[in-house]
C-alpha cells in the first residue's frame, strides 16, 4: 500500500502583525497552517518572546527569577537596557504592575513617565501591560499609550469590562490592541466582535486566551489555542484569525513548582532548574498549541525556547 | 477504512436476542461504529463477519503493551488529533537510554534512578516507565552483559534493546521472552532476522526508517506483518523537532483519518541532546504531538516532574472536569484564628482560588467541597452547591475542633445563599466574599484592617 502524505491545506490564513517601528520592526503570524506544521504550507514569521519587566521592582516574584535581574530591576530603564543589550531580547513586556490600587498605587501620570522613559531608551518592540485591575487599567493605559504614540505597541489588557476606553486609546495612538478573555473560545470571539464593531481594526487585536501554568489548567489554555487557530485556519473564521499572546511568566512564576524549596520537596529537584524548566515547558506547549507572542520571565527559560524555535522552524 | 453502522449491522446476527446488552442489533451496530462498544458481546456472530468487522474495527493505533505485570505499561489505540475532541487514550512512555559502554555499577545506579522516579501528584503515581538499552558499543558482548544485568537486577522494569547488531539481538530479547519487551533496531537490512527473534520471543519489534522516511516505514511495516510479528513500534528516523513534529503528525493523520494501516502503531522517539534543558522541550513535544515512547538521556527529579505534569495535562479527559479531593486544605500554616474560605472541587476552580489566597499571604484554610469537579456558579446551579450540604460538609468536615470563631466565607456568586447556610449552620456567621478569585488578596486585605 502506497503512502501518500495526508497533508492539510487551509481556506484561512492567520493575520500578519507588525509591531515597533525602524529596523528592528518585528512581524509575527502570516501562516496558513498549524503551528510549525511548515511541511503543508507557510509558516515563516518566527515567533516572538518578549522579557517580561516591571514598572516597581519585583519584590513578588521567586528568588530564581529575581537573581538574574538583581543589579538593574529597581529602575525600569535599566531593566529594559539590560534586557536588549546584553541578553539581546527581541522585545519587551512592560507590566505596570506598581498601578494596581493593592500594589504601590501608582498614578497614570506616573505609570505613563515610565512608559516614555522605557519606550525612548530601547528601539525593539514594547508590549505595554496594565495590572490586571479592570477599572485602573483603564485610565493608566489610555496615559501609557498616549505616552507611547505612533511607536506601533502593543497594549493590553482589553478586557469585556474596559474594552472600550482601551481600544479608543489603542486607535487613537496607533497601537496594536491585546483583546483577553478567560479560557473560553466563544468569550474570546465575542469580545472581538465587540471591539471590531467599534471600529477597531480587526488585524490589529491580539488574541489573549489567558494563559495557565503547567499543572494549573494547562490542558485549558492549550485546547482553547488549538480550537482559536483550527476556527480561524479550518472554517476561516476572520475574527479568529489573530495571533495568539501567552502570558506565560506571570502564571507560571507563582505556583508551588518554581518556589518551593529543594529541601521543603526533595523529590522535586533542584529549584532553579525546575522553575526554569515549567516556565519553558509551558512556553513551548503554548507555541505547539498557537501562541505566536510569548511574554516570559527567566533567561535562561527564553534561550533554551529560542533553541526549541530554531529547531521547530 | 471504517464501517459505518449500517455496514456493520448487516454482518451481524439480526436475532436482537439482547445478549450484548444492547436492545437491538442495530443499537449494538451503531454502538461497534462508535467503537463504544466490543465484538466479544455478541456470542453469536459468524466467524466470517467476526473476521471483517475485526478488521474494520480494529483501533487506527494499534494497542501494544510493554512489559508484564504490574508495571507493564499500553500504548497505542489513539483515536483522534486533538485533545478536545476526545480524550487521548494512553499516555506516553518516558524510557531512561543506558548506554552499554557503562560499567555494571553506573548501570545499577541508573536502574535505582528509574525506580527512585514515582512521584505522587493530583493522586495519581508518576514515574520513568521503562529503560531504553542503547548498544553504543556497537558490538554484541557489552549490550548482552548489560541486558543481564537488567534482566537480574530489574526484571520488574520494562525494556526496550536498542541494537542493530543480530547476536546481541538473539542474546538480549531470549533473556526477556514473554516480558514484552521492544526489540528496536529492524531496518531495511535486517528485517527477516530480526523478525524472526522477535516471533520466537514474543518481543514488539522497533523498525526504523532510514533516509526513505514514511514511505520506506510504510514498506517496511507491511513486510514485518507478512513475517509474522504484528507488535511493532515505528521511528520515522526523526532527530530533529521540526520533523518530529511533521513525522508524528503525518503517522497521525494518516492512521486515523485514512486508517492507513502500515503507520498505525505507537511511535518511538529520541530526544537526547548534550543540551538537556532542550532535550525536556522535544520531549514535551513528543508529549503533545503523539509519541507512544520518549527517550531520555537523563532523568533529574525536576526534569521528570516537568515533564509528568505534562503528559499528565494533556493526557486529561476534556470532558470530565478535573476534579481535587474533597477536603479542608491548608494554604500557608494557619491557626484556629484563621479564615475559612469555601469553593467547589472543579481542579481549575480550586487553583485560582488556593492560587489567589496564597498571593493574599493570609495563612487560611480552603473548604474545597465535593461538587462533581463543577465550578462554583454550575454547581450552585445544578444543586450541588446549596446550604444544606455546605453546612452538612463543614460539620463533617471537623473543622470546627482546629478553628475558634465559626465564620465562613463565601463565593460572592452565591451570596444568596448566606442566611440559608446561618439557618443551618448553628451559631455561625456567613461572610460573603468576592465573586472573581482575583478580588481575594484585596478581600483578605481589608478584612486585615
Amino acid at each position: 500500500m502506497a503512502f501518500i502524505p495526508p497533508k492539510e491545506t487551509y481556506p484561512g490564513r492567520v493575520y500578519s502583525v507588525s509591531i515597533g517601528t525602524g529596523q528592528k520592526e518585528i512581524t509575527v503570524g502570516g501562516e496558513n497552517v498549524l503551528p510549525f506544521h511548515s511541511f503543508e504550507g507557510a509558516f515563516s514569521n518566527r515567533p516572538l518572546i518578549a522579557y517580561e519587566i516591571h514598572d516597581v521592582p519585583p519584590s513578588d516574584w521567586p528568588e530564581s527569577v529575581q537573581k538574574p535581574y538583581l543589579d538593574v530591576c529597581a529602575n525600569p530603564v535599566s531593566w529594559a537596557k539590560y534586557c536588549q543589550d546584553i541578553l539581546n531580547a527581541k522585545a519587551i513586556a512592560l507590566r505596570l504592575i506598581g498601578t494596581h490600587p493593592d500594589r504601590e498605587n501608582r498614578s497614570s501620570e506616573d505609570a505613563a513617565k515610565t512608559v516614555k522613559e522605557v519606550i525612548d531608551s530601547i528601539d525593539i518592540p514594547l508590549i505595554i501591560l496594565g495590572s490586571n485591575h479592570t477599572e485602573k487599567d483603564s485610565s493608566v493605559l489610555i496615559a501609557a499609550a498616549e505616552a507611547s504614540k505612533d511607536r506601533n505597541c502593543i497594549i493590553g489588557k482589553a478586557q469585556e469590562a474596559n474594552y472600550k476606553t482601551i481600544a479608543a486609546a489603542a486607535i487613537a495612538n496607533n497601537h496594536k490592541l491585546i483583546a483577553m478573555s478567560e479560557l473560553d473560545i466563544n468569550l474570546s470571539k465575542q469580545l472581538n466582535i465587540l471591539i471590531t464593531q467599534m471600529g477597531f481594526d480587526k488585524e490589529k487585536i491580539i488574541i489573549d486566551p489567558m494563559c495557565s501554568a503547567l499543572g494549573y489548567g494547562l490542558e485549558y489554555t492549550y485546547s482553547v489555542m488549538e480550537r482559536i487557530r483550527l476556527a480561524g485556519l479550518a472554517q476561516n473564521d476572520p475574527t479568529m484569525q489573530q495571533p495568539i499572546l501567552g502570558d506565560v511568566g506571570m502564571y507560571v512564576w507563582k505556583v508551588k513548582e518554581t518556589i518551593a524549596d529543594e529541601k521543603d520537596v526533595p523529590l522535586w529537584g533542584n529549584t532553579e532548574e525546575r522553575g526554569i524548566a515549567w516556565e519553558a515547558v509551558t512556553a513551548v506547549s503554548m507555541l505547539i498549541a498557537g501562541a505566536e507572542i510569548l511574554v516570559m520571565r527567566h533567561p535562561k527559560a527564553i534561550e533554551a525556547v529560542e533553541k526549541m524555535i530554531d529547531e521547530l522552524m | 477504512m471504517a464501517l459505518t453502522g449500517v455496514e456493520i449491522f448487516k454482518l451481524l446476527p439480526k436475532t436482537n436476542c439482547k445478549k450484548c446488552g444492547f436492545p437491538t442489533c442495530l443499537a449494538f451496530a451503531m454502538k461497534l461504529a462508535q467503537r463504544q462498544a466490543s465484538l466479544d458481546l455478541c456470542p453469536d456472530v459468524s466467524e466470517e463477519a467476526r473476521q471483517k468487522l475485526g478488521e474494520a474495527s480494529a483501533p487506527p493505533v494499534r494497542p501494544i503493551t510493554l512489559g508484564t505485570g504490574e508495571n507493564a505499561v499500553k500504548m497505542g489505540e489513539e483515536t483522534v488529533l486533538f485533545r478536545h475532541d476526545k480524550r487521548f487514550v494512553n499516555p506516553c512512555v518516558f524510557a531512561l537510554g543506558i548506554k552499554d559502554t557503562l560499567s555494571s555499577e553506573e548501570i545499577e545506579k541508573k536502574i535505582n534512578e528509574v525506580r527512585n522516579s514515582v512521584i505522587d501528584r493530583v493522586g495519581q503515581k508518576l514515574k520513568i516507565d521503562a529503560i531504553a538499552l542503547l548498544n553504543d558499543s556497537g558490538g554484541p558482548e557489552k549490550f548482552e552483559n548489560a541486558a543481564k544485568i537488567l534482566s537480574e537486577k530489574a526484571p520488574e522494569i520494562p525494556v526496550i534493546l536498542c541494537t542493530t547488531n543480530l547476536s546481541a539481538a538473539e542474546v538480549s530479547t531470549k533473556l526477556y521472552s514473554d516480558r514484552k519487551p521492544v526489540l528496536y533496531g529492524a531496518n531495511a537490512g535486517n528485517l527477516e532476522d530480526m523478525s524472526g527473534i522477535a516471533k520466537n520471543y514474543k518481543a514488539t519489534l522497533g523498525i526504523a526508517a532510514s533516509t526513505g522516511g514514511l514511505n520506506e516505514l510504510s514498506e517496511l511495516t507491511e513486510k514485518v506483518k507478512k513475517l509474522g510479528v504484528e507488535d511493532i513500534v515505528i521511528d520515522p528516523g526523526a532527530r530533529k523537532a521540526k520533523e518530529i513534529l511533521e513525522h508524528n503528525t503525518l503517522i497521525r493523520r494518516a492512521a486515523i483519518k485514512k486508517n492507513f494501516k502500515p503507520l498505525g502503531y505507537p511511535i518511538i522517539t529520541f530526544a537526547q541532546r548534550e543540551d538537556n534543558l532542550l532535550e525536556t522541550l522535544v520531549a514535551a513535544l513528543g508529549v503533545a504531538k503523539y509519541s507512544s515512547i520518549i527517550v531520555l538521556s537523563s532523568i533529574e527529579r525536576w526534569k521528570n516532574l516537568a515533564l509528568f505534569t505534562l503528559r499528565q495535562n494533556i493526557y486529561t479527559d476534556p470532558q470530565v472536569p478535573m476534579q481535587v479531593e474533597q477536603k479542608i486544605y491548608k494554604i500557608g500554616e494557619p491557626t484556629e484564628e484563621s479564615p475559612l474560605l469555601i469553593t467547589t472541587n472543579f481542579s481549575l476552580t480550586y487553583f485560582i482560588v488556593s492560587g489567589e489566597v496564597e498571593n493574599s499571604k493570609v495563612a487560611s484554610y480552603l473548604a474545597v467541597m465535593d461538587c462533581e469537579g463543577l465550578s462554583v456558579l454550575t454547581a450552585w446551579a445544578a444543586g450541588k452547591f446549596t446550604a444544606s450540604k455546605i453546612a452538612q460538609f463543614i460539620k463533617e468536615s471537623g473543622i470546627e475542633g482546629s478553628i475558634k470563631h465559626r465564620e465562613l466565607i463565601i463565593p460572592g456568586y452565591v451570596a444568596i445563599l448566606s442566611g440559608s447556610i446561618e439557618d443551618k449552620l448553628e451559631g455561625w456567621k456567613v461572610t460573603v466574599g468576592p465573586r472573581e478569585a482575583n478580588g481575594i488578596p484585596a478581600f483578605m486585605k481589608s478584612r486585615m484592617k
